[in-house]
């Protein structure tokens, strides 16, 4: 399944999207220690499958916490995501 | 607060209705969901699988009060109370605060199972268009989610924002569909997404001349294209179904279906009970399991 | 040499006459739905003050959204320019402007010669404007003037957790129903957008100094809110809202 967490405001669209088969698949979830602003939790989902999501409080705020990795070659958790669950709208 | 006066357009009838063939004392498994939302709650109740009653209610200020509202309301007239349910699934916003539910499942599993269920294996695509948010969600034959999208940052694209324009233009909102459609020519789509922005937007074309019913077809038209955005995310393929309080705003429903270049299924029961349809659904999944166990 | 700025905002429209380094006249029109009407009055009324006719006018350079509505000139900088400009003129230890209007704000980090090193904007959305709190003010049942102070008499933080304006009234109403006392409200409103704020702020760098501009720096609440989230002592000038007006004056200087 793909989960795409963030939001679409009049400025643009502004997604996060894991792809749950993959992650389920990954034992240590390296991104959450990766991220340098805390964007991700690891939780049990509705299909009783252990990935990894983003925290409520920095759900909405998507583009300012993630803009800064941007200017990056490659952004931390997607560099750290070995089986490439991970991709951003922006 | 300043809004007694306004308040009455937004105000749609709440409703009930349960399925009187249906003899509940004589049932292996009596299951519910409540979708406890920002603006609107609703109670499904089903008796071995099959939809018995239900309600749609305005949310109040208090999730776990306006959860027991809904089930006693479901349940009214039919000689069953919340005791005789013997599994209750909680979903929507509110989820955690059903002070009777056995489980919490999230509104997307839960749309995508009721929307399964209410227009069949066919459905692969579902929009739901909520009180204060827009849902996009694909999912297999079964009503399993493989992909989804939630937006509910902004007001864009919700029934809040249609709650906005129905005060504004003080029509009733059970009647801005209808109306937005009174139109001989589409105008423009209005420009701003953003509901505020919007909203001054269109009282300066009121203030033009412009009359009501082109005002509504032009925010419906931009409503229309922004929710259609955000489909556009996911995978978009028929059947598509569109569940919520909007999928009963023609205005807004024939405009989408226009620039997607599908037609949404016609729904058989209130679009409004999608999410408390699959919260009972998934109830029976998980009473199963734990009479299993014993 | 005499020259004028007019910014054309959403709300209002700003003129600032310059000479030779020093303000000898300004106004403020609301902007109505004629921009144009509004602009020609504002630049009545800055006239007057300066007491000067607009032959005496060497350059007059234009910004904000409606700049190409206004009758003056043809020449015109962006916003983010003159507020660049404009900060750095007056507080030339600046380095990071946060202009926040009507309906659109914008962090601006600058060198120490007013040029732009980087910026940030928010113009669609109207939960990081002034039209946030004018639309809270509306449903608290106060005016934009008296909603800042009164936040200041908050007893208890709360936290709202609608990002948008339309949601956020929502909210509201369920706090009133809960009893909320009002200064309680208007806290958690200020310190709402001020969260915004500083999330797109921090897009552009937060450089100090820090200097905060625009209509909405003069609410006392939203500037408290604002130092306890930068953990500063923000600079607000005074007439802080003339600032981009009088970035746009400065500019004709240099044409």
């Amino acid at each position: 399944m793909i989960a795409n967490y963030g939001y679409k405001d009049g400025s643009g669209d502004w997604f996060i999207s894991i792809d749950t088969d993959k992650c389920a698949k990954c034992e240590d979830k390296p991104c959450v220690e990766a991220c340098p602003r805390d964007m991700f939790y690891v939780f049990t989902d509705d299909w009783d499958d252990e990935v990894v999501g983003v925290v409520e409080e920095k759900r909405k705020k998507v583009k300012f916490e993630c803009m800064p990795c941007t200017k990056l070659e490659v952004r931390p958790c997607v560099k750290a995501c070995k089986p490439g669950a991970i991709t951003f709208s922006f | 607060m300043a809004e007694q006066q306004q308040k009455e357009y937004w105000r749609w009838t709440e409703s009930r209705w349960h399925n009187k063939d249906i003899d509940w004392k004589k049932a292996d498994m009596i299951t519910a969901g409540i979708d406890v939302g920002s603006v609107s709650s609703q109670a499904v109740i089903m008796v071995d699988g099959e939809l018995y009653a239900y309600s749609n209610t305005r949310t109040g200020s208090n999730s776990p009060d306006s959860a027991i509202k809904a089930a006693k309301m479901a349940l009214d007239g039919t000689g069953m109370s919340i005791d005789d349910i013997h599994y209750t699934v909680g979903t929507g916003y509110g989820r955690v605060n059903v002070p009777f539910a056995n489980r919490a499942i999230t509104e997307i599993a839960c749309h995508a199972r009721g929307a399964n269920y209410m227009y069949g294996p066919t459905v692969r695509t579902v929009l739901d268009m909520g009180g204060q948010d827009c849902k996009a969600i694909h999912c297999d034959e079964k009503g399993k989610v493989t992909s989804f999208l939630m937006n509910d940052k902004c007001a864009a694209g919700t029934g809040r924002g249609m709650e906005v324009f129905a005060d504004l233009l003080g029509v009733p909102i059970t009647e801005v569909g209808d109306l937005s459609l009174q139109v001989d020519e589409e105008p423009e789509p209005v420009s701003s997404t953003c509901v505020v922005f919007a909203k001054s937007e269109a009282s300066a074309l009121l203030r033009a001349g412009w009359p009501k019913e082109k005002v509504l077809a032009a925010y419906c038209s931009a409503m229309a294209h922004r929710v259609v955005t955000l489909l556009e995310k996911i995978n978009v393929e028929k059947d598509f179904a569109i569940t919520g309080g909007i999928a009963k705003n023609k205005g807004v429903v024939v405009r989408l279906e226009k620039e997607l270049g599908l037609k949404a299924l016609e729904p058989r029961y209130d679009t409004q009970i999608a999410g408390a349809l699959g919260g009972a659904l998934f109830a029976m999944g998980l009473l199963r399991k734990q009479r299993a166990k014993k | 040499m005499i020259t004028a700025g007019i910014d054309c905002g959403a709300k209002t429209v700003k003129v600032v006459i310059l000479k030779d380094d020093k303000v000898i006249g300004k106004a403020i029109i609301p902007a109505g739905i004629d921009t144009k009407k509004a602009s020609e009055e504002a630049f009545e009324e800055a006239l007057k003050e300066a007491g000067i006719k607009k032959e005496d006018i060497d350059k007059i350079v234009a910004t904000g959204a409606g700049r190409a509505d206004q009758p003056f000139t043809k020449d015109s900088v962006t916003e983010v320019s003159a507020d660049a400009k404009g900060i750095n003129f007056l507080y030339p230890n600046v380095h990071t402007v946060i202009d926040v209007g009507a309906e659109e704000s914008r962090a601006i980090r600058v060198d120490g010669k007013g040029m732009v090193m980087d910026f940030a904007v928010n113009e669609k959305c109207a939960a990081g404007s002034g039209a946030f709190i004018e639309a809270m003010a509306r449903a608290l049942e106060v005016t934009v003037e008296e909603i800042g102070p009164l936040s200041l008499q908050y007893k208890q933080e709360i936290a709202m957790n609608a990002q948008c304006a339309v949601f956020a009234e929502s909210e509201l109403v369920t706090l009133v129903h809960q009893q909320t006392p009002k200064p309680d409200m208007a806290r958690a409103i200020h310190a709402g957008i001020s969260d915004r704020i500083v999330s797109m702020a921090r897009r552009a760098g937060l450089e100090p100094d820090i200097a905060v501009i625009g209509g909405v720096a003069k609410n006392p609440g939203f500037i408290d809110c604002l130092n306890k989230d930068l953990n500063t002592k923000v600079i607000v000038p005074d007439d802080p809202e003339f600032v981009g007006a009088l970035g746009a004056a400065i500019a004709a200087k240099e044409i």
